[in-house]
């Protein structure tokens, strides 16, 4: 491939340091890979081998220890996420770059379509339309419309985690990160998540994914980095 | 992004002070009394960026400086040393250095706060609506009957129910009184808005209730907001920066689920690890 990578990850290195303990830990562990737009770059590894730490410091949930996070952003131009100010973060989080976790933070008087609106709120899509595309979304992975109009605070793990999918997918991100987004799915509604992904990947937006299964990389993964358990500090 | 506010070097000292004070206090020395002049350096060098519609958190424990700084930000006092400019529509504001009229304006017009004690933010002795009239008389409404509408209006988006708010609000519940309060501070659109542990000792289902109000309001007017408070989940919904105080000084900031989930100094740490 000869065109730019959307994001390459070059050394990442995340160490945590726990003052009370006085204690170094290792998470990541000189990470490299690079995410193609259009393409998915799936992450393997064993538990501990910092899968989620490299999505995180992306994101800059994280702030990583070393290494570039070489992103090529919208407006053009080579951005390090590891050093880039968190205005530009902040903004980056609400133009180009989702995150799908396996926990879903709301407000607990926010109705479900709201929650999934809300990426597009924030990009200044009105309530009606927002609504609209939530709904569309919704109803293809499967949550019953009685559902629509309430907060999600009540809601099944599995349908917490569809609402927050779906949260995720509306807005086309360029850049989407996906930590086990079909973790506690069934397999009707884990083929319908498959394909929502295939979409978006047609749609021309990059993705970094942890799988829970292998099936689903095997499925899904353009490219495959596998991280170990780092060793040492 | 446009630039609403720009902190620079904002500190604060209750006392005399003198040329030790600023050294001889701080986080590593685990004071903010001066031992040589017994003055309290309640605030030293705070300095930020706010953007237009962002919500900044400033989180620490009581004494930290953290209210201090809110309220020399709003006039409630004048800062030892500092500067702070607003950008307003109109032009740049250098806070500290303006006439007492150009901040009774800013203040009327332009700021919003509310306190954690709705005594500071009400006037008990007029009603609910009344209070609402006061600040929009001081921003030139005049008319009665627009007056009463744009107060009913308020109390109705801040979910007072409107049929109380000829009452006093001195017998209101505290949850009440609260929202009385952001209905008055939001009288006039202030684009800026100063929040002062608003929720705390207010029940846990209220609270939520405050939080997801501050929330909606935050989207639909794009207003700025400086949410003071020591309650990580506070923070945690609404704040997209924080910075972390102690002893009058930043000793951490950033993004606020970096701050939460991989914070740097020691004492945030042991903040995040306590938390329920």
């Amino acid at each position: 491939m000869t065109r730019k990578p959307l994001l390459s990850v070059e050394n990442l290195s995340k160490t945590f340091y726990l003052h009370e303990q006085n204690k170094v830990i290792p998470s990541s562990s000189q990470v490299n890979l690079t995410v193609y737009s259009g393409k998915l770059t799936a992450l393997i590894g064993p538990t501990g081998a910092g899968k989620s730490s490299v999505l995180k410091s992306i994101y800059r949930t994280y702030l990583p220890s070393s290494g570039r996070l070489l992103y090529e952003t919208a407006a053009g131009g080579t951005l390090d996420l590891a050093l880039a100010l968190e205005h530009r973060i902040l903004e980056l989080r609400r133009e180009e770059i989702g995150f799908v976790t396996q926990f879903l933070h709301t407000l607990p008087r926010q109705k479900t379509l709201d929650v999934v609106a809300m990426p597009l709120y924030r990009q200044g899509v009105n309530k009606q339309e927002g609504r609209a595309r939530a709904a569309e979304l919704l109803a293809e992975l499967n949550i019953p419309e009685r559902l629509w109009e309430v907060p999600p605070a009540t809601f099944s793990g599995g349908e917490k985690q569809r609402v927050n999918l779906a949260r995720g997918l509306i807005a086309s991100p360029r850049l989407l990160l996906l930590d086990e987004p079909t973790a506690s799915l069934d397999a009707k509604t884990t083929d319908r998540v498959v394909d929502l992904i295939q979409r978006k990947k047609a749609q021309g937006v990059g993705m970094l994914a942890i799988f829970h299964h292998a099936d689903l990389v095997k499925r899904m993964a353009d490219e495959v980095v596998e991280l170990s358990v780092p060793t040492s500090a | 992004m446009d630039k609403i506010l720009e902190v620079k070097g904002l500190s604060q000292v209750y006392g005399p002070g003198c040329d030790l004070c600023f050294a001889s206090t701080g986080p590593d020395l685990e004071t903010n009394i001066c031992p040589h002049c017994g003055s309290i350096v309640a605030l030293h060098d705070l300095s930020f960026d706010l953007y237009k519609g962002e919500i900044l958190g400033i989180m620490g424990e009581s004494g930290s400086g953290k209210s201090t700084a809110v309220k020399c930000l709003y006039f409630d006092q004048m800062p030892y040393s500092g500067n702070a400019i607003f950008f307003d529509d109109s032009g740049q504001m250098p806070l500290f250095k303006l006439n007492p009229a150009q901040r009774r304006s800013l203040r009327n017009h332009r700021f919003g706060m509310v306190y954690q004690n709705p005594n500071l933010g009400l006037n008990f002795d007029i009603s609910a609506g009344g209070n609402i009239a006061e600040r929009l008389l001081m921003s030139q409404v005049m008319n009665y009957s627009e007056i009463r509408e744009r107060a009913r209006e308020l109390l109705a988006r801040t979910e007072v129910l409107t049929e109380r708010m000829d009452e006093l609000p001195k017998n209101f519940s505290g949850g009440m009184q609260q929202r009385v309060q952001i209905a008055k501070a939001l009288a006039t659109r202030p684009p800026l808005l100063f929040l002062d542990e608003v929720t705390t000792g207010l029940d846990l289902s209220v609270q939520a209730k405050i939080l997801d109000l501050i929330l909606e309001i935050q989207s639909e007017l794009n207003t700025a907001m400086i949410v003071v408070t020591h309650d990580l989940g506070v923070i945690r919904l609404l704040a997209g920066r924080t910075l972390v105080m102690k002893y009058g000084r930043v000793i951490e900031s950033g993004l606020t689920d970096q701050i939460l989930e991989d914070p740097q100094h020691a004492y945030t740490q042991q903040l995040v690890a306590s938390a329920l």
